[in-house]
């Protein structure tokens, strides 16, 4: 193992308060370890501020190894930063290279308010959820697991779906700050599934509509979403939920 | 006076306990429901699956968790998978051999009744998480596939790719949504609970901080479950969730709630090993990886070479070695502690000689790559994403790491704590796990814990008691909250000279050394007095910036820091009164001539219950006896 300290130049959106305005602030740190995690960084980073005094930078993280969707930042532009398929949290510092300046910002979109420097709200994605991603299944209700067989092909796909963490990535990376690949994988998961048929049009009619409400933009399918989606989720996905959609307001209509 | 322990088990036959006590029970008719308010800590699988549930039968609950949303709770993070006793496969699994499975891998330190309701319950949550659309690993005909996990001899459990916490998470998640939707179920996320509001001896409500405004907020309830998980992080490194903390736990046991078997903690065998100081946590490489990883280290010590220079007569395979029957997959604690002697003896690999090979060579020789990638692609690109080098290549290195606490809030046969209307699930409570918990069991049981047994026994209790009618000026909730208030401020006004994470290592460094894999008589005993004098000195030297009413990451972690200090402390006496060693409390005194664990049946066949008397006292340990009728206590054996 080397134990090579690069020079990190950061530059970090400051932001007391969501009716506050931001800034960037830069930050030099010259003990960066080519094994830490970028938020192992931002801890040293946090820790030198508050020994000399200053408020240490917020975010959001949790888990530390990519599952819990709850570290949310846009490194140099790229929300959970450079590489494919990989959390904030799951970056390292081998990454980068001795002299880096490297930016970091919120999540941005219009749906997700800044809360405080990095911090943002995304409860939005909760509230979509609510009506409708779900089965309607009460506690005890269920029949043995094995009565509806489901194939292999189908499962992987719907598992494939529901691998979405919801950090708000999507949103972040789309230019008009759309869900679409949010709520197309919770669409998916279900609508791929036996399980899920029974409620799948009022499912994707209120999902849909929530999401219009909830102010996120609209899919002009440039696939920014997929791309910086740290599980890699597909764009089949969408074109899944747009067919199950036009069906669903065809029948309803 | 262990009169006070009531475990309220009713008697009968094991097979039919928990059927007939649930007719036995008494009901809260569908109309008086909606007029009883509960509340739920938390929203792992425990907190959201009880709180859906109690939510769907009528019952109107508020629900709280510290994460921006109730699916990031650490739950999410769990990966093998989770136990049934479906006997799909035909293998011979049966709930009784789960329910035998789970006291003898528990050391023989569990409730039999509860263990074997557990059992019993696997089998629906199942069912109920497939009905959710929870999508399990499936063969190739549309049934579910089963893989064996962690030391079991059939194949029982589920799981889907790697992320089985996730799945379930998400299923349970989506369970909560539905109720929140239809306003049975209030939701507060980003609120931390600071204290348990008791009152005419019952638990009426908890105080929160919102962590958007610094808020302290009061709301009452007629019972309250706490679903906080467990208390790992007071090792400083451990494989759980940064958040996770004991300070709801902590906070009842101030409030009369016994804190059980506090010393039994789980160190995983196969974690990514520490690389540097400013490590923030470590990482678990699923068990799952035993099947086909074997497990090794050079025959020779200080071996510095490349482990593909070191041919196989150089090597010893020594889990094969020594536990020729169960080889690589003997239970966890068996295996982090060969891994620790190996490191201990000079045997170790890696820069810090404290790492031990998880080696694929042989199974990938034998299935080729395509299959092992199918089986552990995920975990093995997490593996090179953090360590750098990949696994199909050289092996993997790994060294145990705190994984899960089995101790916890005392709890009887309702679920209740020792204090009436406050319950405990979830990893939070004192568990059905004993000394060891087996893998792929903690799903299990937050999940039958909230599925299953809270709404019927809350039933119980709120038939059988009257409420007061309570308001936030009440006294009792005005003391609390000025408790919390005046706490806060002092975490703030104390201005000192060393960061809240440079006390959280230090507290780490004793409990590692001393409270960790092997304990002794002198390190625990040193390890009270040090933590004490960490303790003092955090009140006053501790330095916490920032403001109150505001986000303040900082105070969130000062306050539970704090409380791990007093933590760590009844963990290191509780581990020095227990003369014995069992499952994950290992007493370097205390094992047989060949270095296994020596159980002393005798005089600790009981649950510790440890009871908190005030700041200036000694706390009280309780003991609840344990008896085994159905499984016959013996010397655990791998070999
Ligand atoms: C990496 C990893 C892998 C694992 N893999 C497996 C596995 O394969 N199989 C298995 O069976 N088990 C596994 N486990 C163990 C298992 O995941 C946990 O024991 C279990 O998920 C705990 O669930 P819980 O509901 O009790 O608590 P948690 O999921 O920990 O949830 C705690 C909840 O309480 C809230 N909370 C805590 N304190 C407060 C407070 N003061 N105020 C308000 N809210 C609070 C949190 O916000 C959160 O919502 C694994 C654990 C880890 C760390
Ligand atoms: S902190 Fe959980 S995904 Fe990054």
């Amino acid at each position: 193992m080397s134990d090579q300290n690069m020079k990190i130049k950061l530059r970090v959106w400051r932001q007391k308060g969501p009716t506050y305005p931001g800034k960037l602030e830069t930050y030099e740190l010259d003990n960066v370890n080519e094994h830490m995690s970028f938020l192992e960084m931002i801890d040293v980073l946090n820790e030198k501020l508050v020994q000399e005094g200053g408020e240490p930078v917020a975010f959001d993280h949790d888990c530390r190894e990519g599952i819990c969707g709850m570290c949310s930042m846009t490194i140099d532009g790229n929300p959970h930063g450079p590489n494919k398929g990989t959390t904030a949290c799951q970056l390292h510092m081998r990454n980068y290279k001795d002299g880096d300046t490297i930016t970091v910002e919120p999540f941005r979109a219009t749906a997700f308010p800044v809360i405080k420097d990095i911090m943002v709200d995304r409860s939005a994605f909760d509230r979509i959820q609510q009506v409708g991603g779900f089965i309607s299944v009460s506690t005890g209700n269920a029949p043995d697991a094995h009565a509806v067989p489901v194939s292999k092909e189908k499962a992987d796909l719907a598992f494939d779906a529901a691998t979405c963490i919801g950090c708000g990535a999507c949103v972040a990376a789309c230019k008009n700050a759309s869900a679409m690949l949010f709520v197309a994988a919770k669409v998916s998961q279900y609508e791929l599934l036996p399980q899920g048929q029974p409620e799948k049009e009022d499912r994707v009619l209120n999902m849909v509509a929530k999401m219009d409400e909830e102010g996120f933009g609209s899919c002009s399918n440039t696939g920014a979403c997929s791309a910086s989606c740290p599980k890699e989720i597909s764009l089949e996905n969408i074109a899944r939920m747009n067919r199950a959609y036009s069906r669903a307001s065809f029948k309803k209509r | 006076m262990s009169t006070k322990l009531d475990s309220k088990i009713p008697s009968g036959s094991i097979e039919t306990l928990w059927q007939k006590h649930k007719f036995d029970m008494k009901l809260v008719a569908p109309n008086n429901k909606r007029k009883h308010t509960v509340i739920v800590v938390g929203t792992g699988l425990a907190g959201a699956a009880g709180a859906a549930s109690m939510a769907e039968l009528g019952y109107h609950v508020k629900s709280f968790c510290i994460q921006d949303s109730p699916r990031r709770a650490h739950s999410i993070a769990a990966q093998g998978g989770i136990n049934a006793a479906k006997n799909y496969q035909n293998d011979g699994d049966s709930v009784y051999r789960l329910f035998y499975d789970t006291v003898k891998g528990g050391d023989f330190r569990a409730r039999e009744a509860n263990v074997y309701r557990l059992a019993e319950l696997s089998v629906n949550i199942i069912d109920q998480a497939v009905a959710q659309g929870v999508p399990f690993a499936r063969e190739y005909g549309g049934y579910l596939d089963n893989r064996s996990f962690g030391g079991a001899q059939v194949k029982r459990t589920f799981y889907a790719r790697g992320q089985t916490g996730q799945q379930l998470l998400l299923g349970a998640y989506s369970a909560l949504m539905r109720q929140v939707g239809k306003k049975t179920v209030e939701l507060f996320n980003r609120r931390e609970m600071l204290d348990v509001v008791v009152h005419d001896g019952k638990a009426r409500g908890i105080i929160v901080r919102n962590l958007l405004t610094g808020e302290l907020e009061t709301h009452i309830a007629d019972a309250v479950c706490l679903a906080t998980g467990g208390y790992g992080n007071v090792f400083y490194l451990s494989t759980n969730a940064m958040a996770s903390n004991v300070t709801a736990a902590w906070r009842a046991y101030r409030k009369g709630a016994f804190f059980a078997n506090p010393c039994y903690t789980q160190i995983h065998p196969t974690c990514i090993p520490v690389s540097g100081d400013y490590q923030s946590k470590l990482t678990l490489m699923s068990e799952s990886l035993r099947n086909d990883g074997r497990v090794w280290v050079p025959k020779n010590k200080g071996d510095k070479r490349p482990p593909s220079e070191i041919p196989e007569e150089d090597r010893d395979y020594y889990l094969e070695r020594r536990y020729p029957s169960f080889g690589n997959l003997v239970p966890r604690d068996v295996a982090s502690r060969a891994a620790k002697k190996a490191c201990d003896d000079g045997f170790g690999v890696g820069a810090t000689g404290l790492s031990v090979y998880l080696d694929f060579k042989n199974a990938i020789e034998r299935d080729g790559e395509e299959a092992i990638s199918a089986r552990y692609g995920n975990l093995f690109h997490m593996y090179e994403k953090i360590a750098g080098e990949s696994p199909y290549k050289s092996p993997m290195r790994i060294y145990p790491a705190v994984h899960y606490t089995m101790g916890g809030l005392w709890v009887d046969y309702h679920l209740m704590t020792t204090v009436p209307g406050l319950f405990a699930l979830g990893e939070a409570n004192f568990s059905d796990h004993g000394a060891n918990r087996l893998g792929a069991s903690a799903l299990m049981q937050g999940l039958a814990d909230g599925y299953f047994v809270i709404p019927s026994t809350i039933g119980n209790y709120l038939a059988n008691h009257s409420f007061d009618k309570m308001t936030e000026d009440h006294d009792a909730f005005r003391d609390s909250k000025e408790q919390c208030y005046k706490r806060t401020t002092q975490l703030l006004k104390m201005k000192g000279s060393k960061t809240v994470d440079d006390f959280h290592r230090r507290l780490g460094h004793i409990m590692w050394d001393n409270v960790g894999m092997a304990r002794n008589k002198e390190g625990l005993t040193s390890a009270i007095t040090d933590i004490k004098s960490l303790r003092e000195e955090f009140w006053s030297d501790a330095r916490v910036v920032g403001e109150a009413d505001q986000v303040n990451n900082e105070l969130e972690k000062a306050g539970r820091v704090a409380d791990f200090l007093e933590l760590g402390e009844l963990m290191a006496r509780d581990a020095l009164e227990r003369n014995e060693s069992c499952g994950g409390h290992f007493r370097e005194e205390y094992q047989t001539e060949e270095g296994e664990a020596l159980r002393d049946d005798t005089k600790f066949s009981h649950a510790a219950a440890w009871e908190f008397k005030g700041d200036s006292a000694p706390p009280e340990r309780h003991k609840e006896e344990l008896k085994f009728d159905h499984v016959k206590l013996a010397q655990r054996s791998y070999k």
